[in-house]
């Protein structure tokens, strides 16, 4: 071992313990030697110890500590032992140390572990139930405020409303164009070929035609938009609580409902019709397009079936589902939003949660809808 | 008064510095030095630059021109092990802490630790304990988030994050702003008392002339995109500029003389 190398010898002297640390008492060396001299601490509790510098060439935070804390750890009643030999400058950085050895809290304490899961177990339930009881209000605050503000156009902010629409309808009309097109030719593409084995290939345009037109074209569009815009209502909601905006709107009177909530609902509800409606469109020219190349089904047989099984009332079907899931996605997206606390990590799981929430309920509304079609035979 | 051009001694060298944002010009033409062991206070009017300064020395703000040499090396020319030797002799306390809100303070101090030196969890966690006290937290304050704590607490935590590491320089961007007069006046005890001890060189950026008074070894004005003084406190308010002047000589300048003095 080197002189600058980093180690320590053991010597008794007269009885006495004597620790002698040398070379570089730096923290980027002391990583090696740590639990050595924590072994020789252990060992030697309650014994007279006297730590000689002279070998130590530098001395940080990290090294000081280390020495006083073995010093401590050896005798801490007694005030026999000692440090000898330091220099000025490792005199006051050991002096500096000395006072600050307390032990701190590295995370939050945490019980064992059966109860920490029992523990979350309770706090998943509690808050779940308080979770769905604060939507609740919160749409029912929406709804409100939705009424009060009708009552006086004047209140509504228009700008921000068309900004939204832009935002969360114009630009995602593309994409969900494409998707719906691709669907809706597998779909024809999928049907084609099992219903040729019955030699019921017509049968393909209504099996587009309806799926498209109830399901697919509608349910797409509202997938679509509660990954894109559900998420980012709930991101610049939540960044604005973050800093304190949403408290210095409340203060100046504004209110966030008002400003922030119902721009983004009205603008989901008025756009997501629309887009449902490109959707289906789509998706129909991609189950006629593929039933034309690859069914030799024309055009213009395509069009005289849908009048004759009366594809409007599944087109209504579809439609007058739009505007519910666009409020739900719109709300929940707001309501996780004002949902975010303190850190990141909260804007983080909120996001999240809005995303997979807006789709669960999304998905239930659905399953109601469709239900309700078969019961009044619609 | 002339930045000295003996760079012997000297932790931070800025040569001919030009830092912009598209077409408008922040620094030109600006010099300044930092000697080891010294608390340099830079001071300067809202938008002169003192935060863009100290990002274009910590390597987040490249320069349009001239040269930032911090330890003698070029940051900005340096190859990334070259990067890393450097930026593990230094420690930042941003405005606000920066400290990562998902991690507890404690946590926050040992990720420095854990990342750049090959320690166990138990000495880390040492290390952390030591910095919380060394900084006036209170041990419980190691286990709480960010978002829990007050900005005075903040600071301190992002103080020892800075400290995690042993630094050689520390950069403090307004450490004592939006801090209660106490709590001010001991942060500025404790940047002193850490700096003796540990021998630190440390780069303050300020707006607070108490702290200019009570902890600075020297003090370097921004004005007019430079420089315009740099040297020790009583000097420089002899410095013959309006912005200088108007500076110390205002109410907020006298009563900070007034109670450094007495």
């Amino acid at each position: 071992m080197t002189d600058s190398a980093v180690h320590f010898d053991i010597d008794v002297v007269d009885g006495v313990l004597r620790l002698l640390p040398k070379g570089d008492w730096r923290a980027r060396h002391l990583g090696p030697i740590d639990s050595r001299l924590r072994d020789f601490s252990d060992d030697s509790v309650g014994r007279e110890l006297v730590i000689d510098m002279s070998g130590v060439t530098r001395l940080d935070t990290t090294g000081a500590m280390m020495l006083q804390r073995t010093l401590y750890a050896c005798d801490s009643r007694t005030s026999d032992s000692e440090i000898i030999s330091a220099d000025p400058a490792q005199a006051a950085l050991l002096a500096q140390v000395r006072d600050h050895l307390a032990p701190c809290h590295v995370a939050p304490f945490h019980p064992n572990p059966f109860l920490a899961v029992l523990d979350r177990l309770g706090q998943g339930a509690h808050d779940a139930l308080n979770a769905s009881m604060e939507l609740m209000s919160f749409i029912g605050e929406t709804l409100s405020t939705t009424v009060r503000v009708i009552l006086r156009p004047s209140r509504i902010r228009w700008t921000s409303t068309f900004h939204h629409m832009e935002e969360a309808g114009l630009n995602a009309i593309p994409i969900i164009g494409l998707m719906s097109f691709l669907i809706g030719a597998v779909v024809a593409f999928m049907g084609a070929k099992i219903l040729r084995l019955f030699n019921a290939d017509i049968f393909t345009i209504e099996l587009v035609g309806i799926s498209v037109l109830r399901e697919f074209g509608v349910l797409l569009s509202a997938i679509l938009i509660a990954g894109r815009s559900g998420s980012a209502f709930t991101a610049q909601i939540g960044s604005m609580k973050i800093r304190e905006e949403i408290d210095a709107m409340r203060v100046l009177g504004l209110d966030p409902m008002e400003v922030l909530v119902l721009p983004r609902v009205f603008a989901l509800v008025l756009m997501l019709p629309p887009i449902a409606f490109i959707a289906d469109l789509l998706g129909l020219v991609g189950g006629l397009l593929v039933a034309w190349g690859a069914m030799d089904i024309s055009p213009a047989l395509f069009m005289s079936r849908f009048e004759e099984i009366k594809m409007m009332n599944h087109f209504w079907a579809g439609l007058i589902k739009a505007p519910f899931f666009a409020f739900v996605i719109a709300v929940i997206g707001c309501f996780q939003g004002m949902e975010v606390e303190g850190s990141a990590e909260s804007l983080g799981q909120r996001t999240t949660l809005s995303v997979v929430q807006a789709l669960f309920l999304v998905i239930v509304i659905d399953a109601f809808f469709a239900m309700f079609f078969l019961e009044i035979d619609f | 008064m002339t930045v000295a051009n003996d760079h012997t001694n000297e932790v931070i060298v800025v040569n001919g510095l030009k830092t912009q944002f598209g077409d408008f010009v922040v620094h030109f033409g600006l010099d300044l030095g930092v000697r080891e062991g010294e608390i340099l206070g830079v001071v300067g009017g809202s938008g002169t630059g003192k935060s863009v300064l100290m990002r274009a020395i910590i390597g987040l703000k490249p320069p349009g021109a001239g040269t930032v040499h911090v330890f003698g090396q070029n940051f900005y020319e340096a190859n990334e092990a070259e990067r890393l030797a450097v930026e593990r002799r230094w420690g930042v306390l941003f405005q606000g802490g920066a400290l990562f809100s998902s991690l507890t303070v404690a946590q926050n101090i040992m990720a420095p630790i854990r990342e750049h030196l090959d320690v166990d969890e138990e000495l880390a966690k040492d290390m952390a304990a030591l910095k919380i006290s060394m900084v006036g937290l209170a041990a419980e304050a190691g286990a709480k988030y960010p978002s829990e704590l007050s900005g005075g607490m903040r600071k301190r935590a992002g103080l020892a994050r800075a400290l995690a590491l042993d630094p050689e320089l520390v950069f403090l961007d307004e450490p004592t702003a939006g801090l209660d007069p106490i709590g001010a006046a001991k942060f500025d005890e404790l940047i002193v008392n850490l700096k003796e001890s540990l021998g630190l060189t440390v780069f303050m950026v300020t707006h607070d002339l108490d702290t200019l008074h009570a902890a600075c070894d020297r003090v370097a004005v921004l004005a007019e995109k430079k420089v315009i003084a740099c040297g020790a406190l009583g000097d420089v308010r002899k410095t013959d500029h309006p912005w200088i002047q108007e500076y110390f000589a205002g109410p907020r300048g006298r009563a900070a003389l007034a109670a450094g003095v007495a």
